[in-house]
């Protein structure tokens, strides 16, 4: 149970984000987790739901998209999902043991709101 | 609204530490392996095997942690070797910031090999980088022979499982084959030292493993400082 702790990194990430966006305001994160990376996605939610509120980041939405683990193919280089610790390319049936995704515990993006108190200063690169 | 695309890991703060530590365990040569299992398996007893199996003038030091008390590193300090107890308080894993503070006060260069036995969880420790060269999990045959499938992370990240308690096989129903092809369906060609801290069966195979282990870092150190040599100019960490 270090959901807690997760989700604190991810608010901090999302802080730091918005302070370079004078006058925007957070409104969601998007976050990828594999299913090798030990998180649980409801604890996460949960536990970022009840850190926000009440906070100047009330409201400030998640968006979490779950990776499956893949392997790539060592012969010809599919990358396939991993199913019931099957590792057989389904297109041309070597065992692969080469993984290639699954672990992540990334931050994908912040979107902030358009500036609300002046035009200057925010552009978008 | 302006989406700003951020690709990063979400605990880069403690990555960052860690692989400022593992630059400065790889610079002395330092072997770090961070050992993980349940509460229980035997991660003290399998250190307590360790410590009194290594030579007096071996360079190990021990960082061991739990959420409460000192009894561990009161029971590891026995061997004579340096041992430091890290309290989380109430935290289910350690991080890189509990190893860089508790490694104040050591030599760096006075130490070969570093060992962390991680908070008893199969779960949390496995998403916190401690800047360590391997991580070790530990399965206990008093255990489920599927922990492997329920807790696929920690045993897809370790290099090595070793499965312990072995002496208490006849008296519970565990497969090993079972266990070890789980293991190994989490993480292919997983290797596997099966030992018992009570009897030290299979201890010296565990031992015979570190060696390997700290051969290789030193073989690592020394081809890193040839570099350096070889370009002066080369800042590290510029």
């Amino acid at each position: 149970m270090h959901e807690m702790g997760i989700a604190c990194s991810i608010l901090d990430a999302v802080a730091n984000e918005a302070r370079r966006h004078p006058g925007a305001r957070a409104m969601k994160v998007g976050v990828r987790i594999g299913e090798l990376a030990a998180i649980d996605p409801e604890a996460l939610r949960f536990c970022f739901e009840v850190m926000v509120k009440g906070t100047e980041q009330d409201g400030l939405q998640l968006e979490i998209d779950r990776v499956p683990r893949q392997h790539q193919c060592a012969d010809c280089k599919e990358e396939f999902v991993i199913r019931d610790y099957d590792f057989r390319c389904p297109r041309c049936g070597t065992v692969s043991v080469d993984f290639a995704s699954g672990d992540e515990l990334e931050l994908t993006f912040v979107e902030v709101s358009e500036d609300e108190s002046s035009s200057a200063g925010t552009k978008s690169t | 609204m302006n989406r700003v695309p951020l690709e990063r890991k979400v605990l880069s703060e403690n990555d960052k530490l860690a692989a400022e530590l593992r630059a400065r365990f790889h610079e002395h040569g330092i072997l770090c392996l961070n050992i993980i299992s349940s509460p229980g398996s035997g991660k003290t007893s399998l250190l307590e095997r360790t410590l009194e199996s290594l030579p007096r003038e071996t360079r190990v030091a021990v960082l061991t942690g739990d959420i409460q008390t000192e009894n561990d590193a009161n029971r590891l300090k026995r061997a004579g070797f340096p041992v430091k107890q890290i309290t989380t308080g109430g935290t289910c894993h350690l991080d890189a910031r509990m190893i860089d503070k508790h490694l104040a006060g050591w030599r760096l260069e006075d130490i070969d090999l570093l060992l962390i036995e991680n908070v008893g969880n199969l779960v949390c420790p496995s998403s916190y980088d401690l800047g360590e060269e391997a991580k070790v999990v530990l399965l206990s045959v008093t255990e489920g022979e599927d922990k492997p499938l329920k807790y696929p992370s920690i045993f897809f990240k370790s290099e090595l499982m070793v499965l312990n308690k072995m002496d208490l096989l006849p008296y519970v129903p565990f497969d090993v084959a079972v266990a070890e092809e789980n293991a190994r369906k989490v993480h292919p060609g997983m290797e596997i030292v099966r030992v018992s801290c009570t009897t030290r069966e299979g201890i010296d195979a565990w031992l015979a493993w570190i060696e390997r282990r700290r051969q290789s870092a030193r073989a690592a150190a020394a081809v890193a400082g040839e570099t350096l040599v070889a370009a002066p100019g080369a800042e590290p960490g510029s």
